[in-house]
């Protein structure tokens, strides 16, 4: 038997008319990378007079006040960053958790497809929806517990008072739950797709089922979990709807995560269908300035990964 | 046979299609306030069973988006509670009459367990959003309503925090009534309070209210109504504490008198009852439409929204406009080619 004549996969092996399939992809790749370009460039011309009139004190001043045309985003800045950080401190430890109990054999595999599912579930309920969840139960619960967080430990700036409903808290509490299905299902395809071998191997060696989850299970699978955060933390900065409905939005600066707070999506939301003139341009130099931060997350979450990588390399 | 007759039937179901689209419906789009939503799309609903040939498509985007869209002539109509500007207003070639078209009030809802009729002097209205009058038990409310029981707790003050119509109507009463709040806060359809938490819509800001024992805020006397929120009895210019209700707002209303244009706002009524925070909203209407049925259906449906449909603002919450300035409005209506 003689090899075939032409190696069918390589190009040369192709008809040589026009590839339609190829044009087809190519198009749709280049039109996705203008249609960011365009959008980045619309913006910024909108925001141009506003650039050009605040240039970089628009990020370190914390003055919103549209009728007198002073504008600082600052404290907008401060509360999206707050807000998710605060959102993924909570969402992490129970998003991870739930992915480890979900990929062990502790129950059968029945039941972990159902819960599978109903943490899935939470992805496709609208933003609104939980905006009004927001308000009618975890409002009176951050309310009680921010009472008495002041009253034991107001001396302390993070919980000082008066303690509010609408707050930094109540509005990270409803994005933890919001992004604890994207970690929930990242951190469970990472942690499943760890090679059977590796964990034979662990309990061969004598691991409790524990020390086979903590020192050789989670370690392996730690780029699909860092991921699957950096995702939840992109998630939740760019929310907007559940978040402008809960923190209050204001534009004053505090310690306390009791307090209202604001971000730069909400901001946008709450004031772009009134604004007119220097208004409008500072709304959209916000939001390019939202753009840039969550493109800086992208990039960290980017090396983050290849760094972990990198360093469990070794046991992969 | 039967191939036949199916056919018959779609052809004269399509004729007739054809007949109700090209024939004898006339749409009518409309974009603006969201404050006088609910009332325009029920004028819409109820106008139709009138005048079947005619719908009226209303969209609630905003005061400040439904100027935009009037002003790029993507609607028939637009609506604002702002009215416009002069500039605007030269912006637009085809000319423009503003026609009001109803009319609410502002009211301090408040939420404080056991207590009703709370009455708000003019100092304490701008000291609540100042952040000056910080207690229910402030010397200055304790002296207003001797006889209630203040509890010595925090004022939680609530505000609008998206951009509205609402906050610009209270923020100008405000202002025209405390220069200390003209200083540090002003007049706009968005401003920074320096005290209290921001709710997003009418909706949001009466949940705030709603939820914590303690919080005043602003809304519109249609939400604070149908919510159930206890609402104070404000002071007016000369002196007299006013409760709110659609009574008081007409008295304010009735005392007005419209310039030319029909814009005006009755920032501090000067009558012996007249509630204090009260604003007309408008229709945009250009002054030339080029085409002739439809403006006919358009002033139809302006006419009949200031006669007939003035009957259904009571129950939305709409303070009915009295019958000098439906007078008026129709004039202008008449002017409208």
């Amino acid at each position: 038997m003689s090899a075939p004549e032409k190696d069918i996969i390589s190009p040369a092996g192709y008809r040589p008319a026009p590839d339609l399939f190829r044009i087809l992809c190519q198009t749709a790749s280049l039109l996705t990378v203008l249609m960011l370009g365009w959008i980045i460039y619309e913006i910024l011309e909108s925001a141009w007079p506003s650039i050009q009139k605040f240039g970089f004190d628009f990020m370190t001043t914390s003055a919103w006040v549209p009728n007198r045309e002073r504008f600082g985003v600052l404290p907008f800045i401060i509360g999206t960053v707050a807000s998710s950080l605060l959102a993924i401190l909570l969402a992490f430890p129970l998003g991870v958790a739930i992915a480890i109990f979900l990929s062990e054999n502790f129950l059968s595999a029945s039941i972990r497809q159902t819960m599978r599912f109903v943490v899935e579930m939470l992805a496709a309920i609208p933003s609104v929806v939980y905006g009004l969840w927001g308000i009618f139960v975890i409002i009176p619960i951050v309310k009680a517990f921010g009472d008495w967080a002041v009253a034991s430990m107001g001396d302390f700036p993070l919980f000082s008072g008066p303690a509010y409903g609408n707050s930094l808290l109540t509005a990270s509490v409803v994005l933890a739950i919001m992004i604890l299905p994207t970690i929930t299902a990242i951190s469970r395809n990472a942690l499943a797709s760890v090679p059977k071998t590796l964990r034979e191997g662990a309990y061969a060696l004598g691991s409790t089922r524990w020390e086979a989850i903590f020192s050789v299970i989670l370690p392996t699978a730690a780029p699909g979990i860092v991921a699957a955060t950096i995702l939840g933390l992109g998630r939740a900065m760019g929310e907007t709807m559940a978040v402008a409905m809960l923190i209050g939005n204001s534009s004053r600066l505090s310690w306390s995560i009791l307090s209202p707070s604001g971000t730069l999506a909400g901001l946008l939301a709450n004031q772009f269908g009134e604004a007119q003139g220097l208004q409008v341009n500072s709304l959209m130099y916000a939001a390019l300035i939202l753009i840039g931060i969550t493109l800086i997350v992208n990039l960290l979450g980017e090396a983050a990964l290849r760094h972990t990588q990198k360093q469990t390399a070794g046991i992969r | 046979m039967k191939l036949t007759s199916s056919w018959a039937l779609c052809l004269s179901i399509a004729t007739s299609l054809a007949f109700v689209t090209t024939g004898q419906s006339q749409q009518i789009s409309g974009a603006g306030a969201t404050f006088p939503a609910p009332l325009y799309q029920r004028w819409g609903v109820e106008f139709n069973k009138v005048q079947p040939g005619i719908q009226v498509n209303y969209q609630s985007v905003g005061s400040g988006a439904g100027v935009k869209n009037f002003m790029q002539g993507v609607v028939d109509f637009g609506a604002s509670d702002a009215a416009m500007t002069d500039d605007e207003i030269a912006k637009v070639s085809a000319g423009v009459v503003l026609i009001p078209a109803t009319a609410g009030e502002i009211v301090y809802a408040y939420n404080l367990p056991g207590v009703t009729g709370l009455k708000l002097t003019r100092e304490v209205m701008a000291g609540i959003y100042l952040g000056t009058v910080k207690k229910w038990n402030d010397p200055a409310i304790v002296k207003a309503n001797p006889d209630l029981k203040l509890p010595n707790t925090p004022i939680q003050v609530a505000y609008r925090s998206d951009g509205s119509g609402t906050t610009y109507v209270f923020t100008q009463h405000l202002s025209k009534i405390s220069s200390d709040f003209d200083d540090q806060v002003g007049t706009d359809k968005s401003v920074t309070f320096p005290v209290g938490v921001g709710g997003k819509g009418n909706e949001g800001v009466t949940a705030l209210i709603k939820q914590s024992p303690g919080t005043v805020g602003y809304v519109e006397y249609g939400y604070a109504k149908d919510n159930g929120l206890s609402m104070a009895s404000l002071q007016n210019k000369s002196g007299n504490f006013v409760a709110p209700d659609i009574a008081s707002a007409r008295d304010t209303l009735s005392n007005v008198q419209l310039p030319e244009n029909l814009r005006i706002w009755p920032v501090d009524p000067e009558g012996a009852n007249d509630y204090p925070i009260v604003s007309f909203t408008w229709l945009l209407l250009y002054k030339k439409y080029p085409n002739a049925e439809k403006l006919k259906a358009l002033k139809e449906f302006v006419n009949w929204g200031l006669t007939d449909g003035q009957s259904f603002s009571e129950s939305l919450g709409y303070v009915p406009l009295p019958q000098p300035v439906v007078e008026k409005a129709k004039a202008a209506l008449d002017t409208v080619q």
